[in-house]
């Protein structure tokens, strides 16, 4: 059992019965933890054209092995389901300090099947587990819910929860831990929402063993040295957190500019700089349970129509709110994001979202009637927050942004205008003028996604080595191993921002001594690519849409900045992508391949 | 004065590692609750502050043990010996600081050895926010206020 609790909940949510069971080990071996199992155990139990909002969809939170240990950063937990944005397979992972808890009460995931006819929420006290009448925190927010449970249950019990956009099956609604941490993409809230789970909170006084002690505090000691040492994880994330990315992206010509309509080249770009908010607003740094990164940003606004307290933004959400919407407020970009937080749902999409209605008002394929009576213009600060808070309340027109944006701008008869793939919104670089990121977002198991294997570390940050970000050549190969090796650092349950700056040999070494197997480093690769193929049979089998991008990226070229006149070359990296892949020429994997990875 | 642990509320995360780390030192197993230190969060204030035995000079658990099972070693460290101890707890009540802890796995009461002379918490601590070492040499706390005052009014003078 070395690095499992080697049990699992089940949780029938129609008629409330809580059974416990044992992990299926020989699903962990092959699938490790976290994204990879939950993934096997929905897969294995799930129909994969059920209705992401229907009872018949379960809901899974897993943690991985290394989940609650010294690892490097080893506190993620994973949500999974079938997505209701895209319907496709649906795996968003977060940290803060509940997955830890969760191991601690004994407990290696929860399957929740069926749905409740009221609201309620579990409690989780080591053996103790019960459902519990949630109907008076039923349309609270996310803070409001934590801190009444916390009152309720104990200061020292995690909370897991949703917010209004969840109960209100916001389309991209999150799952939120910890006030301000979140499973935040494909929108697994409305999942639990329309299962009428408000919350799971866990509190747990059991150990976590791990097979080779010895090895396992080498292996760990190694791996936190590294992180150290590294410019990216010892200094630049901590300082400035990930907004540090805001100029640097811009300086290549690849932050996406009013929904991409123009250009990738933000002239004001600093003014949304990680620079900028560490100097304006910044409090201080914040880590996640066994972090030694310190990414986090708490963020205070003083004063002004934007007075705030929060945390974040990232920098997906920094651009979003921001050059997306053409808006250069750091103000206005804090306090939408701690609208998300608080109300519990994805910043990337719901500022793409904006700024998809703002390009389809200002071409005139929306108008005040159809917006009640709001002008949506790029730039207009006020508004971008405006409609953050009325799509968290489902007001108005807030509830036609809850859909996304490709529901919205096909309801307005322009799809074309959505920025996403797989109908999830692409997230802050311009697949233009990174090539391999653009293959990344039409091969991404989830839709429009950047941390299903990062080319943005080649391609812009020279990590492990590199590439030059307008060419297509070799991008295919490289995508396969970040997309393998990103499907284990999630699944045994570290964060993925280890991988600036370790790579496989250190992940399969804390692997290896926690669990204690003496697989070499390219088996354990092959569990992230067992992965990466169990995600794709699943969509496939759930007839989701063929792997391609928005006809902007393929067909707009580029106006200005060093990607001038480039288009996403998709068609020509596919091709190569699918080969290295050992799939068919349309994409779906052959039975050679099954055979050679055990599905 | 030898070297004692020494923290920096300021720059610490919140992540916990000494937690984890010296849980599992102790024990071979990763237990936040068995841990000699533990890290208090305050959301509103921002801060976050490890809290350990800082190895009183005038121990209340040494005094109270009914069998001597609490000394002094050479590392200054106030250790509790389990072969002496019988678990009666009267160390975790007169403790004003709340410093031992009661390991419900091993039915025994813990608090912070120094881990010999080299403290893992310290050790591995990813922002210097617990430390070991001498004070006198490490936090002089008052060049600090001295350096300001110069920069203060350094700047005036050179005015």
């Amino acid at each position: 059992m070395n690095g499992y609790m080697g049990q699992i909940l089940r949780v029938d949510l129609a008629c409330g019965k809580i059974t416990k069971e044992p992990l299926n080990m020989t699903a962990a071996k092959d699938f490790v933890g976290a994204r990879g199992l939950g993934t096997k155990y929905f897969c294995d139990e799930a129909d994969p054209k059920v209705e992401p909002l229907g009872p018949d969809n379960k809901l899974i939170f897993m943690t991985g092995p290394l989940t609650g240990t010294a690892a490097s950063c080893g506190g993620r937990y994973e949500v999974v389901a079938k997505a209701p944005l895209t319907g496709t397979i649906g795996a968003a992972n977060s940290g803060g300090h509940f997955g830890p808890e969760l191991k601690y009460a004994g407990y290696d995931g929860i399957i929740f099947e069926g749905a409740s006819d009221h609201p309620v929420y579990l409690y989780i006290n080591d053996d103790t587990v019960e459902l519990r009448d949630a109907r008076d925190l039923w349309g609270r927010t996310v803070f409001e819910t934590t801190d009444e449970l916390n009152k309720r249950c104990g200061a020292s019990f995690r909370v897991s929860c949703i917010g209004p956009a969840g109960e209100n099956l916001c389309l991209y609604a999150g799952v939120m831990n910890d006030k301000h941490r979140a499973a935040g993409r494909g929108g697994l809230g409305a999942v639990m929402g329309s299962k009428k789970l408000k919350a799971v909170v866990v509190k747990g006084t059991k150990s976590i063993r791990v097979a080779r002690p010895e090895g396992f505090m080498d292996a760990i000691t190694n791996a936190r040295k590294m992180l150290k040492a590294h410019p990216v994880t010892g200094e630049g994330l901590g300082a400035y957190g990930t907004e540090i990315l805001v100029n640097i992206i811009n300086e290549s010509g690849a932050l996406p500019l009013r929904n991409g309509r123009d250009g990738s080249v933000f002239a004001d770009a600093d003014n949304i700089s990680g620079e900028t908010l560490a100097e304006k607003y910044l409090v201080r740094n914040k880590g996640c349970f066994g972090c030694c990164i310190g990414c986090g940003r708490v963020v205070d606004i003083p004063d002004g129509p934007f007075k705030s307290r929060g945390e974040g933004p990232e920098y997906e959400a920094g651009w979003s709110f921001g050059a997306d919407c053409g808006i250069d407020d750091l103000e206005a970009v804090c306090k939408a994001n701690f609208i998300c937080n608080e109300y519990g749902f994805d910043p990337i999409t719901l500022g793409a979202t904006i700024a998809c209605a703002m390009e389809l008002f200002e071409a005139g394929h929306l108008t005040e009637a159809d917006t009640g009576g709001i002008a949506i213009r790029f730039g207009d600060a006020a508004t971008m927050v405006k409609l953050a808070e009325l799509t968290g309340k489902n007001e108005g027109f807030g509830a036609q942004l809850a859909l996304g944006s490709y529901r919205l701008a096909e309801k307005y008869g322009h799809p074309e205008l959505s920025m996403s793939v797989k109908k999830q919104e692409m997230p802050a670089y311009d697949g233009r003028a990174m090539q391999g990121i653009g293959l990344e977002y039409a091969t991404s198991n989830r839709g429009g996604c950047h941390v299903r294997g990062y080319m943005t570390s080649p391609e812009v940050l020279g990590l492990p080595t590199k590439m030059d970000p307008l060419v297509t050549e070799g991008k295919a190969g490289m995508l396969k191993i970040f997309q393998d090796l990103t499907a284990l650092i999630d699944s045994v349950g570290i964060c993925l921002f280890t991988s600036f700056a370790i790579g496989l040999p250190e992940v399969a070494a804390q692997y290896r001594e926690a669990v204690g197997s003496d697989e070499s480093d390219a088996d354990i690769l092959l569990k992230g690519e067992r992965v990466w193929n169990l995600e794709k049979k699943f969509n496939l089998a759930a007839g989701v849409e063929k792997d391609t991008l928005p006809p902007r990226l393929l067909r707009e070229q580029l106006p200005e900045g060093p990607a001038q006149g480039k288009v996403n070359e998709l068609h020509t990296m596919l091709e190569e992508y699918y080969r290295v892949r050992g799939w068919d020429t349309d994409g779906v994997p052959t039975a050679e391949k099954d055979r050679e990875l055990g599905l | 004065m030898g070297k004692q642990l020494l923290i920096k509320p300021e720059k610490c995360l919140g992540c916990r590692t000494c937690e984890l780390v010296c849980s599992f030192g102790h024990n071979g197993a990763f237990n936040p609750r068995f841990a000699n230190v533990s890290v208090m969060s305050y959301e509103e204030a921002a801060i976050s502050i490890p809290v350990m035995c800082m190895q009183c000079e005038d121990p209340c658990c040494l005094e109270v043990c009914p069998v001597g099972a609490i000394s002094r070693d050479d590392k200054d460290a106030v250790v509790i010996n389990a072969d002496k101890c019988i678990g009666c707890k009267m160390c975790m009540n007169a403790c004003p600081l709340g410093n031992i802890g009661f390991n419900t796995e091993r039915r025994q009461v813990h608090k912070c050895d120094l881990c010999g002379g080299e403290p893992k918490c310290a050790e591995f601590c990813p922002t210097g926010a617990i430390t070991y070492e001498d004070p006198e040499e490490g936090i002089d706390r008052r060049r600090a206020v001295a350096d300001h005052f110069k920069d203060v009014f350094g700047e005036e003078a050179k005015a």
